[in-house]
């Protein structure tokens, strides 16, 4: 047998590439990176996305606008309700029709409720990333009382299906108003608990503060937006920027930081909990008296045309894109989904840390794994 | 000396946020009730969902075996995945016209994803959601159920 000879590879080349996922807990979902290690440090991170790739946007060509809401239900899971607000927004641009406004405020307080029940989660979720198994019990608790509401005037809990295009499925129910109140009042009193159990440990802040710097030009350049691109100093909230529904007539803040690490990025979803609040005190006691859809042909045909609507979901901007010909489908739908492009900055901003930091900086960025394969 | 000051400040700093953390998990202790969510599988006897819970497309017959449905086909046309399925057939009514009716609704549970669409569209209301959420069964072919009643008829007065 021929002898070979084994040339070593020098120190500095040697390179240890891991499979993080397609099933790891810390990626939330079927994603999977490939990590090149250099001992404990991230060298390289190459996402392999498609794993749960549902064909969303093609098969809204084949449905009517009234059933692509159960498809974008699916699509963020977790704000399902804004994605289904996003698509009905511009069928509704598109046909030119006057939406009432109780449609208009209830849209937005159910909105800002998926805002709230998805930063509850997610701060539940990355309590749990960093070692802190009691923030997932308790983020849950919080979120059930959501969901309670949400099913209770809904029917669903996290696929609501709520949004119809002209409008809502049904009226709110009876007990809605004083539900959102109470819980209001309730969760007004445990979100300082939150900071007590997280936002002061000592050993959250090592892991995070100075970590996964992103800073405001590459958050710009990589299309990053939601809170994540606020923490470094993006202002892109939609709800300022382009005022849907009932944003126009709340005051509220959009939460900017320019620090643009995980901790403040863990700061801007805490803070926009608090402006949720704000925002659902506001519209709770008044809203208008009125229809909760308008009638709608049986088949909804738009014009011709290309139609846009952006909305501020909890993990950044979603826009909607629908070309029509004319038939009751359309001839292609295009969701710009807020994922898909912040998880293509994970490369830069986790690069040089340790692996480790690396789950932080995946939590932090809140990713949600069909919102990028749809 | 002032980097040793620094050093220990910042241990009781760090001590003292973690005792912070620890007051909220300890109050919690002493009262667990107020961490408790559902308690699930031991509750299932007196656990009332809200009324509009989506569980399942149900067709609501009265006393009489008499349903809303006239077979016209439309919650067939609205389902996004071809959960619903309408067997018609031609019946003759009592005065001699040939008239559609409702032979077999059939409806798949397993691929319902609960939009509410044929429930909502449904011109004579003969669709409903009921409350029931334990889905589970052992066979596949359990799922696919017939919504109409053997023997059920349409209610009069319904067109
Ligand atoms: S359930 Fe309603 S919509 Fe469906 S066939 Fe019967 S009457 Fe028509
Ligand atoms: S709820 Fe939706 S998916 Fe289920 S049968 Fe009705 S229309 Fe079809």
């Amino acid at each position: 047998m021929e002898e070979k000879e084994i040339i070593p590879v020098p120190d500095e080349q040697q390179e240890y590439v891991i499979n993080m996922g397609p099933q790891h807990p810390s990626t939330h979902g079927v994603l999977r990176l490939l990590v090149s290690l250099k001992g404990e440090m991230v060298k390289n991170i190459q996402p392999h996305v498609g794993y749960i790739h549902s064909g969303i946007e093609k098969m809204c060509e084949s449905m009517t606008y009234t059933q692509i809401i159960h498809l974008t239900d699916r699509m963020d899971y977790i704000s399902a309700h804004i994605n289904n607000e996003a698509v009905c927004l511009n069928v509704e641009k598109a046909l030119e029709v006057d939406i009432p406004d109780r449609v208009k405020v209830i849209r937005t307080i159910m909105s800002e409720l998926t805002r709230l029940q998805s930063h509850q989660l997610w701060w539940a979720c990355f309590g749990m990333d960093l070692g802190g198994l009691t923030c997932f019990f308790y983020g849950l608790r919080d979120r059930e009382k959501i969901l309670d509401i949400f099913e209770e005037t809904c029917g669903g809990r996290m696929i609501v299906s709520y949004n119809c295009p002209g409008g809502l499925m049904y009226d709110i129910h009876p007990n809605f108003q004083k539900r959102v109140k109470d819980f209001i009042k309730y969760f007004r009193k445990i979100l300082p608990e939150y900071d007590q159990l997280l936002t002061g440990n000592v050993i959250f802040h090592e892991r995070t503060k100075g970590i996964g710097k992103l800073t405001k030009e590459d958050a710009i350049s990589f299309g990053v937006t939601g809170p994540t691109g606020r923490a470094s100093g993006f202002s892109c909230d939609i709800r300022k920027h382009e005022p849907y529904s009932a944003y126009d007539r709340v005051q509220f803040k959009e939460i900017l930081f320019t620090e643009g690490d995980t901790f403040h990025r863990y700061v801007a979803r805490i803070e926009e909990m608090w402006e949720s609040m704000n925002i659902i005190e506001q519209l709770i006691d008044n809203i208008p008296e009125g229809q909760f859809a308008v009638k709608m042909k049986p088949v909804i045909k738009l014009p011709e045309g290309e139609y846009y609507q952006r909305v501020e979901t909890a993990r950044g901007e979603l826009g909607v894109f629908v070309i029509s010909d004319g038939n009751k489908n359309p001839f292609r739908v295009k969701f710009r989904s807020p994922n898909f492009s912040n998880l293509s900055v994970l490369n830069h901003i986790a690069k040089g840390f340790k692996i480790a930091d690396l789950v932080a900086i995946g939590g932090s960025l809140d990713l949600i794994i069909p919102d990028i394969d749809r | 000396m002032r980097s040793i000051i620094n050093y220990l400040k910042e241990i009781i700093l760090g001590v003292w946020s973690l005792l912070k953390g620890m007051k909220v998990t300890g109050s919690y202790f002493f009262r667990p009730g107020t961490i408790i969510t559902q308690k699930y599988p031991s509750n299932r006897k007196d656990l009332v969902m809200f009324d509009r819970f989506k569980g399942e497309v149900v067709m609501p017959h009265n006393e009489k075996n008499e349903h809303k449905c006239t077979g016209c086909g439309i919650c067939e046309l609205n389902c996004p995945n071809g959960t619903i399925e309408i067997i018609s057939k031609t019946i003759i009514t009592e005065d001699g016209k040939k008239k559609r009716a409702i032979d077999k609704h059939i409806y798949r549970l397993g691929m319902c994803t609960f939009c509410a669409l044929c429930v909502k569209t449904c011109p004579s209301n003969a669709l409903a959601f009921s409350q029931k959420f334990e889905h589970a069964v052992f066979n596949r072919a359990l799922l696919i159920k017939t919504l109409n009643k053997p023997g059920s008829q349409l209610m009069k007065g319904v067109e």
